[in-house]
Order: C-alpha cells, then structure tokens, then sequence
C-alpha cells in the first residue's frame, strides 16, 4: 500500500530528433490494482510501457518501478511485449525450462504448467510452429512463472480468440487474487477491459488524459441532456454537442447542477471515447500531492 | 455451491450482481448456513471480473448478515433467507399449478403475465425492485 508499482514524474521519451512518443507524463499506480492503458494506435502504450519494463531509457522526466529504477527492478516485473519474442527454435517445454533457468529461486513450475496446458497445447512442439494466440499462451506462462509483483502487458490479448481470451483474463485475474499482484494491460479495446480493471490510464496523443481508479474517474463525471444553449462555463467541459433544442455533454461538474438537466453517470467506454474525440479536453489526473495525501 | 454468470449487458453493477446471484441460492436452498462460498480466486477465474469486484460484492453481504468472513478460512453463509427452500412444499404446489397451467394450453408468457400479475397483487412493494439479471439455475427469460 505504501510503494506504489508504478510512478512517473514528468516522463517523456523522445524518438529521433523532435518526434515525442510521451511527454510530460505524471501518474502514479498504486500497488495491488489491475490496471488499463487504454488509447489509440501510436499513442504512446507501448513507448509507457517500455520505459517502465526499463527496456527504454526517458528522454525526460523519471519513472520508478516498485520504488526503485527499472532495471532494479526487472527481477520483480513480468513483461509480455506486444511481438511476444520467444526462441523460435525451441520446444514449449524447453521454453519453460528456460525460464525455470532464468529465475532461479523464484520460478512457478506449477502456474507455468497450467497456462500452457488451458491452451491444449503439445510440450513437444516447437515455438516456430504455434498460432499466435498459443504463442501469447507461451509467452504469459514464463512471465507469470516468474511470479513477478508487477506484470506489465502490451496488448496481450489481440491475437486471441473470445474463448481464450476470456480464460487467460480469468487467470490473470486469479493471479492478482492470490498474489496480489499488479497488473498493467495495454489495449485500443475499452469493452475488453472494464469487468476486469478497477484503475484507468488514457494515454493520448502523448499525454496522460485520465489516472485514476475507474470508479473514481466516473464518479467525476457527469453526462448531461439539457435545453439547447445551457450555460456550462461553470463547469469543465470534456465533450458538448446540439442537436436541435438539446444539448448533450460530458462534464466535470463543478457544483449542483440545474434540476432541469437530466444527468447520468458515463459508461467507462462513453468516457474514454468523450476524451479521445475532444483532445483539447482538460485532463485529469490528480496532482501528486493529493495522490501523496491519498495513499 | 454457486456459479455466478456475469451479464455485461445487464446495465446492473457486477458486484449488485453477485450480491443478488448469491442471494437467489440461499432463497433457493442451494446454499445454506455453514456452506463456504467460492473464493476470490475462484470466482475471478471463471468470471474474469476484478477481484476487488468480488470482495466488494461479499463484503456487502457480510454487512446484510448474511455471509461472514473466517480469517484464512473463507466466507461462509450465515443465515438463510425467506421461506422458500428448493424442496418445500410451496413449491411442489407451484409445480402442480404450473404443470396444470401448460395442460390447460398456457403459453409461457402467459403464465409469467398471470404469475406477474398475481405476485404484484400480493406483494406491490416488491414490483419496483429490479429482478436479478440471472437465476443461478434454469433458464433466466
């Protein structure tokens, strides 16, 4: 509760010359949530996720893992790339032993075993010769094996079918049950996530728009239909649109709104998207001070 | 024991979810007290849904008396609900006039309107109340 999993101060990454694939990102991710980067392709996911597996250095800014520098770290943190590298040339059971090998002291046969074996899949097969989604299987059984306290995942679950899909988020949820683990997962696909996590980065156009826990970000904001040139200035505005005499918005309220506007709670997606359509809406994500107070 | 189904569609919070599924089965009998309720790491294994959804869910139970929490042993239930066992008489009875209901040519959703229309009859508070999303058994239409 007290180190969080991750935290990043004013980190940015800059790839060649003036092209920034993150900038100015400040966040914090306490221990034990399950957590969604979520945003459009080339947003940045990927880039975040990197500089926290210490697999990239930060142009800017710093971003410490579990209370100590990346690659401090990396004994304690599972990744699972996107291109999910494995050795082409070796068997699944040789795969495994390899990461039996690779972490001494702290290798889970016995997770491993079961991952792989959800996925039907023969120890005898060579990698170069599984499916995508197997090899996703593949790859998630040496990072859980690993029984890291922060596992970091960069779209894990695109290559895999509904079935799969739901058995391996069912593990992965197991795992963060019973260790307590922390789990980061990257996806463009909200719906995916939102039975699963409980804390939301939206990274955007290089920025953090949205850190927090989700039932806290929606509690923030309120959807609102109300008459056609209702005043909102009050307010910060993340999305407004008339059509005809009604005007429908997305808010941060400010203060009590009018009895005649009729508000609901956003859905995660329908926030996610709010923000993604109106990049000039004003982000939130609390200042580290509060966060300090907070945890 | 109790298999909890998920509707994501449902527009019912997850947690209100498990909290009425796991209600529903002790209205029914199939938990009784002393029965263990699956754990966390159970329910998120075959539910995928946050853990911290399931320990919220239980927690609102223990708080309604109905389950507790044995350190390092589980959530156990408590207590049972309503009057209604799987096996009781009433529903034998039920059974018979649904059994009559179908002989006399009702379509299913005629016997759901009349049942509808008697239960609010009897019990007009209880109409408001939003059903659970699924029965834990039997077809949830």
């Amino acid at each position: 509760m007290t180190v969080p999993a991750l935290e990043a101060d004013a980190l940015g990454k800059r790839f060649g010359r003036r092209s920034w694939a993150l900038r100015d990102c400040s966040f914090r991710l306490p221990a034990g949530r399950v957590c969604a980067v979520v945003g459009p392709n080339g947003a940045g996911k990927s880039t975040l996720l990197a500089l926290a597996a210490g697999l990239l250095a930060p142009t800017e800014g710093t971003v410490r893992v579990l209370g100590a520098h990346p690659a401090a770290a990396r004994s304690r943190v599972g990744f699972v790339d996107q291109d999910k590298p494995l050795y082409p040339q070796l068997t699944v059971a040789e795969t495994l032993r390899m990461g039996a090998d690779l972490n001494p002291g702290h290798w889970d046969a016995d997770t491993a075993r079961r991952v792989v074996a959800g996925g039907d899949l023969d120890p005898d097969r060579r990698i170069r010769a599984l499916s995508g989604g197997q090899r996703t299987r593949v790859a998630l059984a040496l990072a859980l094996g690993k029984r890291p306290e922060l596992l970091l995942l960069d779209e894990p679950m695109a290559d895999l079918d509904p079935l799969a899909r739901h058995e391996l988020m069912g593990l992965l949820m197991g795992e963060a049950a019973a260790h307590g683990t922390t789990v980061v997962m990257s996806s463009h696909v909200v719906a995916e996530l939102e039975d699963s996590c409980d804390h939301l980065l939206l990274v955007g156009g290089g920025k953090i728009r949205l850190s927090g826990d989700i039932d806290d970000l929606l509690a923030a904001h309120t959807r609102v239909t109300a008459p056609a040139g209702a005043d909102l200035a009050a307010h910060e505005v993340v999305e407004s649109r008339t059509t005809g005499r009604q005007l429908s918005a997305v808010i941060r309220p400010s203060g009590p709104l009018p009895d005649d506007w009729r508000t609901t709670t956003p859905s995660l997606e329908d926030l996610v998207l709010s923000y993604l359509r109106n990049p000039a809406a004003p982000a939130l994500t609390p200042a580290p001070e509060t966060l300090e107070a907070a945890v | 024991m109790v298999d909890y189904r998920i509707d994501r569609r449902s527009g019912v919070a997850t947690y209100v979810q498990i909290v009425q599924q796991t209600k529903q089965a002790i209205r029914l009998g199939l938990l009784v007290p002393g029965d263990k309720l699956p754990t966390a790491r159970e329910v998120v294994e075959a539910t995928a849904v946050n853990p911290n959804t399931v320990l919220k869910a239980y927690r609102e139970l223990e708080r309604e008396g109905l389950v507790e929490a044995r350190r390092g042993l589980g959530t156990f239930v408590r207590r049972s609900l309503g009057a209604a066992p799987a096996d009781s008489p009433l529903r034998a009875e039920l059974e018979d006039w649904a059994a009559r209901a179908r002989e006399s040519g009702l379509e299913r959703e005629d016997v759901a309107a009349l049942f509808t229309a008697v239960l609010e009859t009897h019990y007009p508070e209880q109409a408001a109340h939003p059903a659970p999303a699924h029965t834990p058994q039997g077809d949830p239409s």
